[in-house]
């Protein structure tokens, strides 16, 4: 059966396309623990642990997280292991990886 | 699928007969044929595997045993994967995975390309030289904004659908799916699939304009049973499709709690009154695609505008750019989906192997030609149909964030237009600063055109002298290339 058609109210991305991941390991969001699947990107992970915000605006401090998801528009950027400005849509989450919101620019430290 | 992220060698490599930017459905079919005609190819992109956008699939860490189910065409796909897989063992196709060209030089008879490598372009820079280039770069999601689209949990269409397919996430768990067009309907099925709730899928247009270009569909049944599975498979999983509606509110303060949806009228101005809320924690927004012509119309190329109002390339039936040296396949031709792209594809590695080394046209060259100019009518007929009607401008509040990088919004390009006196929309960025931020008016750049509201603006292509960010280390370099 090429297209399985599960209607069940236990459907999941991974249960649709038969996944059987690597084992998960963690990454860290503002210092608290998150999951993350082998191959995500760090959005993923952050989306599958139902984070959509982490990076405030430079102008107005709004809340912004991924939103093209494919590189194209920047509002994913978040500050990871320490370097601001890493699109979270495209950067594979790496076990260890320290991902925190980012404000602004990101570069608040070179001012100060 | 074979695993396709072998690491290549990061010297400078040599002179190519055939460099195709973008290993999606056009450039992959593009570099196999050209291969497959004995072309020396390289293809280069900026993902970690072949597919493009349309063909993302799960990274292999993430073990996708049925990668199908999150796609249609599938099968093709994966024999395309298999002849580049065997011309990349024997050494004709040479694939560029995690390049991320920013741009394209005439230098003699050649093109060199300049890249950047890795993820997110931030791991190195490599440069190649090319005989003859092959652009197939594909499209972004166009859009179009209203008062609460920069709120968390308001995603692009085909954002929520990419993260889905390569990341096998969601977004939230009750997804109102909204905007213009047909991807919308695989967008809303997909996501149903697996395993959010679709209450509504908002089309501003209406499908019932497709007939009245009843030859056009005639020429296109592949299109029209599209159109029926979708459709089936939106009362399967009961969504509804609201025609000739919009979201015109998000409401939330952190993010997103429900929507408002109007009716529109014919020139998609919003009905006062007609407001209706549906709840829910995600709004997957789009309206269309627009070609990605940053490279294209670096090098000189040039353009018309589509009926779906945005700029493509000019193209012969051989698939010529109007640089000499220089074809385009698919998206970048103007928004036609998949059997174009991959149709193109071959036509323009076929018209590339007829230049390099002579010889009469083909049989199947003028077959290929024959399908071309048959889809690209719907294409023509599909852009018209969804092309935003004038009126969407009344959706967005004075305080409406138009451009999201720098915050702009719908007042200050209205005061900047009414009292600056700007009459266009370059003049409206110089004074606003629309368009001038990380994206580079990649998000916004449709809306700020219109916004500006200047004739000969309208369907002008963007010009973007780095098509993605560049550290200045890497700029400093490629002008002396003596250091590199």
């Amino acid at each position: 059966m090429r297209r399985p058609r599960i209607r069940t109210a236990g459907r999941t991305p991974a249960a649709l396309a038969g996944a059987v991941p690597g084992p998960a390991f963690e990454i860290t969001f503002d210092g608290r623990p998150v999951r993350a699947l082998p191959g995500q990107s760090i959005a993923a992970a952050l989306w599958a642990a139902s984070v959509l915000t982490w990076r405030t605006t430079r102008v107005n401090g709004r809340p912004r997280g991924a939103f093209c998801g494919i590189g194209s528009c920047f509002d994913c950027l978040a500050t990871v292991n320490g370097q601001p400005n890493r699109r979270a849509c495209l950067l594979p989450a790496r076990p260890g990886d320290v991902v925190t919101s980012q404000e602004g620019d990101g570069h608040a430290g070179l001012v100060r | 699928m074979p695993a396709s992220s072998a690491e290549q060698p990061a010297a400078r490599p040599e002179r190519t007969e055939l460099a195709v930017v973008g290993a999606g459905p056009a450039g992959l079919a593009a570099a196999v044929t050209a291969a497959d005609g004995g072309l020396d190819v390289v293809l280069l992109d900026a993902a970690d595997a072949p597919g493009g956008q349309y063909y993302r699939a799960p990274a292999p860490g993430l073990g996708a045993t049925r990668p199908e189910a999150l796609h249609h065409g599938w099968a093709e796909f994966a024999a395309l994967v298999a002849r580049l897989g065997r011309h990349r063992t024997a050494g004709r196709i040479r694939h560029l995975t995690g390049h991320h060209v920013w741009a394209v030089e005439r230098s003699g008879a050649d093109w060199t390309l300049h890249a950047v490598t890795g993820p997110d372009g931030r791991d190195g820079a490599t440069t190649l030289d090319a005989r003859r280039l092959l652009i197939a770069t594909g499209s972004v999601e166009r859009q179009l904004p209203f008062p609460g689209w920069t709120l968390p949990g308001v995603v692009g269409a085909a954002g929520a659908q990419a993260m889905l397919k390569s990341g096998l996430v969601l977004p939230g768990r009750r997804i109102v799916v909204a905007g213009s067009g047909p991807l919308l309907q695989a967008v809303a099925v997909s996501l149903a699939r697996a395993g959010a709730r679709v209450p509504a899928l908002v089309e501003a247009s209406g499908y019932g304009a497709y007939g009245r270009a009843p030859l056009v569909l005639a020429g296109n049944p592949g299109r029209l049973a599209e159109g029926a599975r979708h459709g089936a498979a939106l009362a399967r999983h009961r969504i509804r499709p609201l025609t000739h509606r919009a979201v015109t509110a998000v409401h939330g303060t952190d993010r997103v709690e429900g929507v408002t949806v109007s009716r529109l009228d014919r020139e998609w101005r919003p009905l006062p009154g007609t407001g209706r809320r549906i709840d829910c924690d995600v709004l997957a927004v789009g309206h269309g695609l627009v070609p990605q012509l940053d490279l294209a119309v670096g090098i000189g190329c040039a353009t018309r505008c589509g009926a779906d109002g945005s700029a493509a390339l000019e193209l012969d039936d051989g698939l010529r750019t109007t640089v000499p040296g220089v074809w385009a396949a698919g998206e970048t031709g103007g928004i036609g989906g998949v059997r174009l792209a991959l149709t193109e594809g071959e036509l323009a590695a076929r018209s590339v192997i007829a230049d390099a080394r002579g010889g009469p046209g083909t049989a199947r060259a003028a077959a290929l030609c024959r399908s071309r100019r048959r889809m690209r009518a719907f294409a023509e007929l599909m852009g018209a149909v969804h092309r935003p009607g004038p009126g969407w401008t009344d959706w967005t509040a004075a305080d409406t964030e138009v451009c999201r990088c720098e915050e702009v919004t719908t007042g200050a390009i209205r005061t900047a237009v009414a009292e600056l006196g700007a009459g266009d929309s370059r003049t409206v960025k110089l004074l606003t600063r629309a368009g001038m931020g990380w994206c580079q008016g990649r998000t916004c750049g449709f809306a700020v055109r219109e916004l500006a509201g200047c004739a000969a603006d309208a369907g002008a292509p963007d010009r973007r002298p780095l098509a993605c960010p560049v550290p200045l280390s890497v700029l400093a370099r490629a002008d002396r290339p003596e250091d590199a």
